[in-house]
């Protein structure tokens, strides 16, 4: 069980980092084991962010991150190999992800160097096929090739077979089928089902609300740094709360229902106001409007009380 | 008949050979009409695009003819085309964000590109700012550079900047592919608004979101491995696409409703050939669920119903409902 508590990120921008840009603002949630949890939101929403600081790829300036009982931002070494065993991500573009003048078998063998030098040749080998056949890949067909010569799906695919190398718990899946054409990029979906349901915990990061709703349990909606919403993923979708979700759920394209003119329904008044009518406006205060699906304050970026 | 395209052949010049990235195109785009065109990466649609607009140098053009208005477009003729280009036939390029000069600030650039084409930039600003309030922009963004503008701003302003000569074709290209939901449809919204308004006549737009177009388009064509698979109003290709890519490729689209836990997707099990030495007859047989002896040969693009073009020699088994083939 990975566990996000109040967690913070302020970048230093411009001229000597005199200025500080809040990037993730108190967010809280947790992935447990074979659970998909879909954090959605637009550019700049910090989404990305919250993703690098899981993967230790960037520092955390508030809150803390824990896996089980360890407190991620204080491993070292040994422990922080030892995390990587547990905690892999894989990223938008399969390209640039991997290093282009390696063949796809040498890409592999340097998990083997770092992780598991005392296998023999056989027992790599076969921990490699597994691996592969974990992501529906013929190894024969794939590991004498260098990345340009696969393609991105199947390049794709090919990086969760390695994250999946190691004793994998969660999976940091950051923006992984945008990239893809329409007719591979459910495969990989697909893929990500699969793996869910042999215990993977999943970040699936995406602005897609479309794909998230496919694929997840759990559904946290971010904007600008904050969760605005968050919840079973049927119910966030089946009765959004926030003004902010409304209207990202009316924006998305349809297949069989067009864009209507209709105003997007009133939501009501602002649940964090109602449940206590002193309370803070614009903190990260999160509501429940029903079980395991809680709203944050309608005007939470504007600073005033609603 | 706003654009005529004639079994329109145009081939990349590579030292392995000739890249066949179209190859026999026929379609007509009416007047007001705004045809979608998708398909996978590699099919051929940004160069179907392009080639109406600007061969490069990596481009010729093979065979075909394209009518614009009535008149034929001399595409392979670079000077030629400078007389067509911006005024009659107009595009927004897949990276219309970095299609602003970054040195000058937009007011600059739009004068310096209408003096270009012999236009007086004092005579067409009211034109310009009535243009700018449509989209949402203010006049301030005149005075500005580039960089000053969100994304989604910028998108705008080059849709703006293309269409200001009212031409008679605008292609878009992925124009929003790279936009958050939000403004996805807002920039969606103003194409068909430019339509409706009539500064362009007719447009093409070339995307792999199906879903866009579907909001947007009154047609739409599918190209698979630079031949068009099918072409029908998009209502016509919701309900009774013939073709069973286009079917597999409607079916492989996640909507939210759907989920995993209820109703799995499948994608399309291969991929496209190449285009460098593409296989005679369909070339989708090898992926196509439906592929008989027949399909080695190639199926020619017919009229199965008015204005429902496919090519294949199984559509007629296709018009069974939606999931048989799927």
């Amino acid at each position: 069980m990975l566990t996000l508590d109040r967690v913070s990120k302020v970048y230093k921008v411009g001229a000597f980092g005199g200025t500080e840009l809040p990037a993730v603002r108190d967010v809280s949630f947790t992935i447990a084991p074979g659970e998909v949890v879909s954090l959605i939101g637009e550019s700049g929403s910090g989404k990305s962010t919250i993703g690098k600081m899981i993967l230790r790829l960037i520092g955390i300036n508030g809150g803390i991150i824990t896996l089980g009982d360890t407190n991620v931002a204080t491993l070292k070494g040994a422990a922080l190999r030892d995390y990587y065993r547990e905690v892999q991500g894989v990223f938008q573009d399969p390209f640039s992800s991997c290093n282009p003048i390696f063949k796809v078998e040498h890409i592999f063998s340097l998990v083997r160097g770092v992780y598991f030098h005392s296998l023999s040749g056989a027992e790599w080998r076969s921990k490699v096929a597994e691996a592969l056949g974990a992501v529906a890949l013929e190894p024969g067909q794939v590991l004498h090739k260098y990345p340009h010569q696969l393609s991105g799906g199947q390049l794709q695919r090919l990086l969760v077979a390695r994250a999946l190398l190691l004793d994998t718990k969660i999976l940091v899946a950051d923006e992984i089928i945008s990239m893809l054409d329409a007719s591979t990029r459910i495969d990989v979906l697909n893929l990500l089902g699969e793996l869910k349901s042999r215990g993977l915990g999943i970040l699936f990061i995406t602005h897609d609300l479309s794909l998230g709703n496919y694929i997840s349990e759990k559904t946290v909606i971010l904007r600008r740094g904050r969760v605005v919403e968050m919840g079973e993923t049927s119910k966030v979708f089946g009765n959004p709360t926030h003004p902010y979700t409304r209207m990202l759920i009316a924006s998305v394209p349809q297949l069989h229902k067009r864009w209507g003119d209709e105003a997007i329904a009133d939501p009501g008044p602002c649940r964090v106001h109602a449940a206590s009518p002193s309370g803070p406006a614009g903190t990260a205060l999160l509501v429940e409007v029903e079980p395991d699906h809680s709203v944050a304050c309608f005007r939470i970026d504007e600073g005033v009380p609603c | 008949m706003s654009l005529q395209v004639n079994d329109l052949r145009v081939y990349y010049r590579t030292l392995a050979g000739d890249v066949k990235a179209l190859d026999g195109v026929t379609f007509e785009i009416a007047d007001g009409e705004i045809m979608g065109l998708a398909g996978e990466s590699g099919c051929g649609k940004t160069t179907l695009g392009n080639s109406l607009v600007l061969l490069d140098g990596r481009m010729k053009q093979v065979g075909g003819t394209v009518m614009l208005d009535g008149a034929p477009l001399p595409i392979a003729d670079f000077n030629e085309m400078r007389h067509f280009r911006y005024r009659d036939i107009s595009i927004i390029p897949q990276y219309a964000m970095s299609a602003l000069n970054p040195t000058r600030k937009i007011g600059k650039m739009i004068g310096e590109l209408l003096e270009s084409r012999d236009v007086r930039y004092r005579e067409i600003r009211p034109e310009l700012e009535r243009r700018l309030g449509l989209v949402g922009l203010g006049l301030d963004v005149l005075q500005r550079y580039p960089i000053e503008l969100s994304g989604g701003m910028k998108q705008r302003m080059v849709m703006v900047v293309s269409t200001l000569l009212d031409p008679s074709l605008l292609i878009a290209d992925e124009i929003t592919s790279a936009l958050d939901v939000s403004s996805q449809k807002a920039v969606a919204q103003a194409l068909q608004s430019f339509r409706d308004q009539k500064f362009v006549r007719s447009m093409i737009v070339v995307t792999h979101d199906v879903s866009i177009l579907y909001q947007i388009a009154d047609t739409l064509a599918v190209m698979y491995a630079g031949k068009l698979a099918e072409k029908a109003a998009t209502d016509v290709m919701m309900q009774r696409a013939k073709h069973p890519y286009t079917r597999m490729l409607i079916a492989s689209l996640p909507e939210v409703g759907v989920r995993y836990t209820e109703h799995k997707l499948t994608g399309i099990a291969g991929t496209p050939p190449s285009l460098l030495n593409p296989p005679t007859g369909c070339r989708f047989r090898d992926r196509c669920p439906l592929a008989i002896e027949q399909c080695a040969e190639e199926p020619p693009f017919v009229e199965v119903e008015p204005g429902h073009s496919v090519a294949c020699w199984r559509a007629d088994d296709v018009a069974a409902p939606k999931d048989s083939v799927a």
